[in-house]
C-alpha cells in the first residue's frame, strides 16, 4: 500500500510538497493553570516543545497528564476555565501566546488542524459530512467550492473511506465510528494545515479499526508532509507514528527521546514502568469444575438475532477471557447471564442447577452470587451516593450487616482493594478513573459472589492504571476463589489474566479453549486476524503488518 | 495529589491506587459550599431572594403585621388613601393593606400546597413511566396528553364548576392538571437517568422498584425538577390569580390578590379625580407580578448554577 498507488495521478494537489525540516513550532517554558474548586491549580509546569515540519511528535502520558492541554496549547487555545500563565507559542514566526482572538481564527482549522478524541461528538449532526469537511477551507478562501470537494472526495478515497465519491453526501449517525475519524482526518487535511494536533483519535476504536485508521492517517501525514502531535496513552500506538516521543506525567516533562531509542532504552523509571506494563502474565489453570455452564443461547434485541448457538462454560476458581470487537456480543452474553436479556432459546447452568431466565425470578440468593463489574466506572455508581454508602448497600441488603458491624466491614473492603478508609465520604467525583474501578470492585466483592463478570473493565483506563487493576483482579482471585468471567476486546488483557479464552465474532463462538491453545497457531481466520491487529511495540509493526494483510482494510 | 504512601502489593514505588493522581479535593461541609455558591450570585438573584423573604415574612405574620381584619368591614366603602387606612378601603368597606397582607398568606399557601401536590403526582407517576418504558408509559404519556390537549384554564373553570369553588377542589384541581408538565418533565429527564449502569446494578442487585426511584433516580434529577418547582409554583398562583379575577378561584370574604384585581378594577376609572385611588387596583396586581419576577430570579440562578456551565 505505498503512496503511489494510493494517489489519483490527475491531481497534482495530492503531490507532496517538500519543506521538510525547517522549525515551524516552538514552544517555551509554557505554564498553564486551571480553576476548579475555588482555586487555580497548575496543569502545565513549563514545558517546552520544539517540532520541525513534517515531524510528527507523539505525547504520552497517563490522564491528567497534561497532554490534551499542552496539545490545545500549540494552537494558542485554553478550555474554558483554564489559562496559559506564561510562555512562549511561536508558530511559524508567530506568537499566538500574544495573538488575537481574530488572528487565531484564520490560523485554527487552516493552518493548525485539530482531530478529537470522540469524532461522533466533534460533528455537528445537521450538516452533511462534505460540507463539514471542506468547511473551513472555503470559508477562509484557500480553494473554490468545486476544487475543495474535489479534493475532499479524493482524501475520502486516500483514507480508504468506502464509496468515497458519495459519502460525503451522507451524515455524520449513517457511518461507523472508524469511518467518521476517517473523515475527521480528511477535515483536517482538506485545507492543507502545517500542522495536525490528533487528541487520541483512536482510542475510542477497537483494534481492528484502530488499525485501518492508523494506517490511513499515518499515510496521509507523510504523503503532505504535514507535521503533527499525536496525543496517546497507548504507547504501541504512539510507537507506529511518531518520530519523537516525548513522555509527561503531572503536567512536567519526564523524557523526550528518538521512538526507537525511547522503545529500546528508556532512561527515566517511570518511563520503564510504561513500557513494562505488557509483561503482565498468568500461568494456565485447568479447571474442570463447572462452575457456569451458557448451553446453546439464542438472544435477540426485538426481532434481530445478534447470539447464534452460544455455548460457553466457566470453570471455578479460573478465568474465562470472552474476546471479540465491538458488536460480536461478547456484551449481550452477558446480559443473558445477569438476566437482563432472556434468551429466547437455551439454558444457563450455574453451580449445576438451572438459572431462571428472568432476572425478577431468580432468588436473592441466585442474584448474590453472580456480580458485574462494568467498563465506565463514572456512569456505574451512583454520582450521589458515597464510597461508604455505594460499598455498603451489598453488605446490607445481601448479609443484613448494619451499623459498625457494616462500617468496618467497608473499611476491610477498602484495604483489600489498596484504598484506605479516607476514601469513605468521598463521591465518585472525588475518585480518579482507577480509583472509581476499584470502588466497583470492591462493591462487587461486598457481594460475596461466586462469579464476577468483568465487561471490559479496564478499556478506559490508563496502561499503568490497567496493570494495577489486573494485578488486584488475579490476586483477589487466588485469594478468595472467585471466578471471573472477563469480557474485552484487548488481546494484552487477555494474554495476562486468562486461563481459557472464548473468541466471538458476529453473534457466535470461533473458539474456545485454553490460553495456550488460542493463543498458539493454528488460528482460525478471524482469531488471526484479531491477533495481527493488537499494536505491538514496534516502531515498524504496523508497516510490517500492512505489507503482510492481502485484505482491503475497509473490507474488513 | 500526594495521597500517603503506597499500601499496594505492588513493589514499584510508581505506581499506588491511593495515591493515584485524580481530581483530589478538599471535602466541604454543607455549609460551606452553599455559601462560596452564595457568595457568587449575581445581584438578581440576590434580589429574587430578598423579596421572596419579604414575602414569606408578610405571610407568616400576617395577623400581626395587618392593622386591621382580613374580613373586618368599615363604613365607608372606596373610601380614599388616609392615616387609618393606608390605601384605603374597598367596595364595601374593608381594609386593603390588611387584605393584601393576609393575601400572602392565602394565595402563597394555596399555591405551595398545590404544587407540592401537582409534584407529588407527576413525579411519582413520571419515574414509574420512565422506568417501565413498556404499557404503563404509553397509557399515563397519552392520558396526560388528553390532559394537556385542552386548555388548562377553561378546563380548570368547567371543572370548578361542576365540584365547587371550595379550597380544596381548587387545589385538587389545579395539581392534577398541573402535574402533567411536571409528568412531563420528570419523565425526560428520569429517561436519562434510568439507563445509567449504576440503576441496572442496583436492579441486578434485586432492589425494588420503591428504592430505585427515591435512592438511584431521584436524587439524579433534583436540579431540574427544583427548577421546575419554581416555575410552577409561578404558573400556579398565577392560576390562582385568574381563576380568583373570574370569580371562581378563592371565594370571599377570604383575601386574594386575584380577586382584589377584580373587586377594585372601577377605580381605575376615577384617575382624572383622584390619583391615589386609581392605584389602589394595581397593588394587589403589583404584589403577583414582584413576586413572580423574583421567583424568576431565582430560579434562572439556579438553572445557571446546575448547568456547570464555566464563565469565563
Amino acid at each position: 500500500m505505498s503512496s503511489s498507488e494510493l494517489t489519483p495521478p490527475d491531481h497534482s494537489s495530492l503531490q507532496p510538497v517538500g519543506r521538510t525540516g525547517s522549525l515551524l513550532l516552538e514552544m517555551r517554558n509554557i505554564r498553564i493553570e486551571g480553576f476548579s474548586d475555588e482555586r487555580w491549580h497548575k496543569i502545565i509546569k513549563g514545558v517546552n516543545v520544539i517540532l520541525n515540519r513534517g515531524e510528527i511528535l507523539g505525547l504520552i502520558g497517563e490522564s491528567g497528564a497534561g497532554k490534551s492541554t499542552l496539545g490545545l496549547a500549540a494552537m494558542g487555545f485554553a478550555r474554558p476555565g483554564c489559562r496559559i500563565t506564561s510562555g512562549e507559542i511561536i508558530f511559524d514566526g508567530l506568537d499566538l501566546g500574544k495573538a488575537t482572538q481574530s488572528v487565531k481564527k484564520h490560523i485554527w482549522g487552516t493552518r493548525i488542524a485539530y482531530v478529537a478524541q470522540s469524532a461522533a461528538a466533534a460533528f455537528n449532526p445537521a450538516h452533511r459530512l462534505m460540507d463539514q469537511t471542506v468547511e473551513s477551507t472555503v470559508r477562509e478562501k484557500i480553494k473554490g467550492e468545486a476544487e475543495a470537494r474535489l479534493d475532499a472526495v479524493n482524501l475520502y478515497r486516500s483514507l480508504q473511506l468506502p464509496q468515497a465519491d458519495t459519502i460525503g453526501e451522507r451524515y455524520p449517525h449513517q457511518v461507523s465510528g472508524g469511518q467518521l475519524q476517517r473523515v475527521m482526518t480528511a477535515m483536517a487535511i482538506s485545507p492543507r494545515p502545517d500542522l495536525i494536533i490528533f487528541d487520541e483519535p483512536t482510542t475510542a476504536l477497537d483494534v481492528t479499526t484502530q488499525v485501518e485508521v492508523l494506517a490511513s492517517m499515518r499515510e496521509i501525514v507523510e504523503r503532505f508532509d504535514t507535521a503533527a502531535i499525536y496525543i496517546t496513552h497507548d504507547l504501541a500506538v504512539v510507537a507506529q507514528m511518531a518520530d519523537r516521543i516525548k513522555v509527561l506525567r503531572y503536567g512536567e516533562e519526564v523524557e523526550e527521546a528518538e521512538t526507537e531509542e525511547m522503545l529500546n532504552a528508556p532512561k527515566q523509571s517511570y518511563t520503564k514502568s510504561l513500557w513494562s506494563v505488557r509483561a503482565l502474565q498468568k500461568p494456565v489453570q485447568k479447571g474442570d469444575d463447572i462452575l457456569l455452564d451458557i448451553k446453546s443461547v439464542n438472544a435477540a434485541y426485538g426481532k434481530s438475532r445478534v447470539l447464534h448457538d452460544v455455548s460457553i462454560t466457566v470453570p471455578r476458581g479460573s478465568t474465562v477471557a470472552v474476546v471479540g470487537e465491538s458488536g460480536s456480543g461478547k456484551s449481550t452474553t452477558a446480559r443473558v447471564v445477569t438476566g437482563l436479556l432472556p434468551p429466547e432459546e437455551g439454558k444457563i447452568i450455574f453451580d449445576g442447577v438451572g438459572l431462571p431466565t428472568k432476572l425478577s425470578d431468580r432468588s436473592k440468593d441466585q442474584l448474590q452470587k453472580i456480580q458485574m463489574i462494568y467498563q465506565m466506572a463514572d456512569t456505574a455508581m451512583n454520582p450521589r451516593q458515597t464510597v461508604e454508602e455505594i460499598i455498603g448497600r451489598p453488605l446490607e441488603f445481601y448479609l443484613g450487616l448494619r451499623g459498625h458491624v457494616k462500617e468496618a466491614r467497608v473499611r476491610e473492603l477498602l484495604e483489600m482493594i489498596e484504598l484506605d478508609e479516607s476514601f469513605m465520604d468521598r463521591l465518585p467525583a472525588e475518585l480518579s478513573g482507577g480509583q472509581k474501578q476499584r470502588i466497583c470492585i470492591a462493591r462487587a466483592l461486598a457481594a460475596e459472589p461466586e462469579l464476577i463478570i468483568c465487561d471490559e473493565v479496564t478499556s478506559a483506563l490508563d496502561q499503568i492504571v490497567q496493570e494495577g487493576i489486573l494485578r488486584l483482579l488475579m490476586d483477589l482471585q487466588t485469594r478468595l476463589g472467585i471466578t471471573y468471567m472477563f469480557i474485552t476486546h484487548d488481546i494484552a488483557t487477555v494474554r495476562a489474566i486468562s486461563d481459557e479464552i472464548v473468541v466471538m465474532y458476529q453473534g457466535k463462538v470461533v473458539e474456545q479453549g485454553l490460553k495456550s491453545e488460542i493463543l498458539n497457531p493454528p488460528y482460525p481466520d478471524y482469531t488471526q486476524l484479531l491477533l495481527s491487529s493488537v499494536p505491538e511495540m514496534d516502531p515498524n509493526w504496523l508497516t510490517d503488518l500492512l505489507k503482510e494483510r492481502s485484505i482491503e482494510p475497509s473490507e474488513i | 495529589m500526594s495521597m500517603g504512601t503506597s499500601k499496594s502489593t505492588d513493589t514499584e514505588v510508581i505506581y499506588s491506587a491511593a495515591g493515584e493522581v485524580g481530581a483530589v479535593r478538599k471535602r466541604r461541609t454543607f455549609v460551606e459550599r452553599n455559601w462560596i455558591i452564595l457568595k457568587k450570585a449575581p445581584l438578581t438573584a440576590w434580589f429574587g431572594m430578598i423579596v421572596f423573604c419579604c414575602y414569606i415574612v408578610v405571610a407568616v405574620f400576617a395577623p400581626w403585621l395587618a392593622p386591621f381584619g382580613e374580613a373586618e368591614v368599615f363604613n365607608v366603602p372606596f373610601a380614599p388613601w388616609d392615616e387609618t387606612h393606608v390605601f384605603g378601603t374597598d367596595q364595601i368597606g374593608r381594609d386593603i393593606l390588611s387584605r393584601l397582607i393576609y393575601g400572602a398568606r392565602n394565595t402563597m399557601g394555596i399555591a405551595l400546597l398545590t404544587t407540592i401536590l401537582s409534584f407529588f403526582i407527576g413525579g411519582v407517576l413520571g419515574l414509574v413511566a420512565a422506568i417501565d418504558r413498556r404499557y404503563l408509559d404509553q397509557v399515563l404519556g397519552r392520558a396526560m396528553d388528553v390532559l394537556m390537549a385542552i386548555p388548562s384554564l377553561i378546563f380548570a373553570l368547567m371543572l370548578l364548576s361542576i365540584f365547587g369553588s371550595t379550597v380544596t377542589s381548587l387545589i385538587l384541581i389545579i395539581a392534577v392538571l398541573d402535574s402533567t408538565r411536571v409528568f412531563r418533565l420528570t419523565r425526560s429527564v428520569a429517561v436519562g437517568v434510568v439507563v445509567m449502569d449504576y440503576v441496572e446494578v442496583a436492579r441486578l442487585r434485586g432492589e425494588g422498584l420503591g428504592w430505585v426511584m427515591r435512592r438511584e433516580i431521584l436524587p439524579n434529577i433534583m436540579p431540574p425538577l427544583i427548577a421546575e418547582f419554581g416555575l410552577r409554583f409561578c404558573f400556579v398562583f398565577l392560576t390562582i390569580a385568574a381563576l380568583s379575577f373570574l370569580g371562581l378561584g378563592i371565594q370571599p370574604p377570604t383575601a386574594d390578590w386575584g380577586s382584589m384585581v377584580r373587586e377594585n378594577a372601577n377605580l381605575i376609572q376615577f384617575a382624572a379625580y383622584d390619583i391615589k385611588a386609581s392605584l389602589t387596583p394595581l397593588l394587589p396586581a403589583t404584589t403577583i407580578a414582584l413576586l413572580t419576577i423574583a421567583v424568576n430570579f431565582i430560579v434562572d440562578w439556579f438553572l445557571h448554577q446546575t448547568s456547570g456551565i464555566k464563565d469565563e
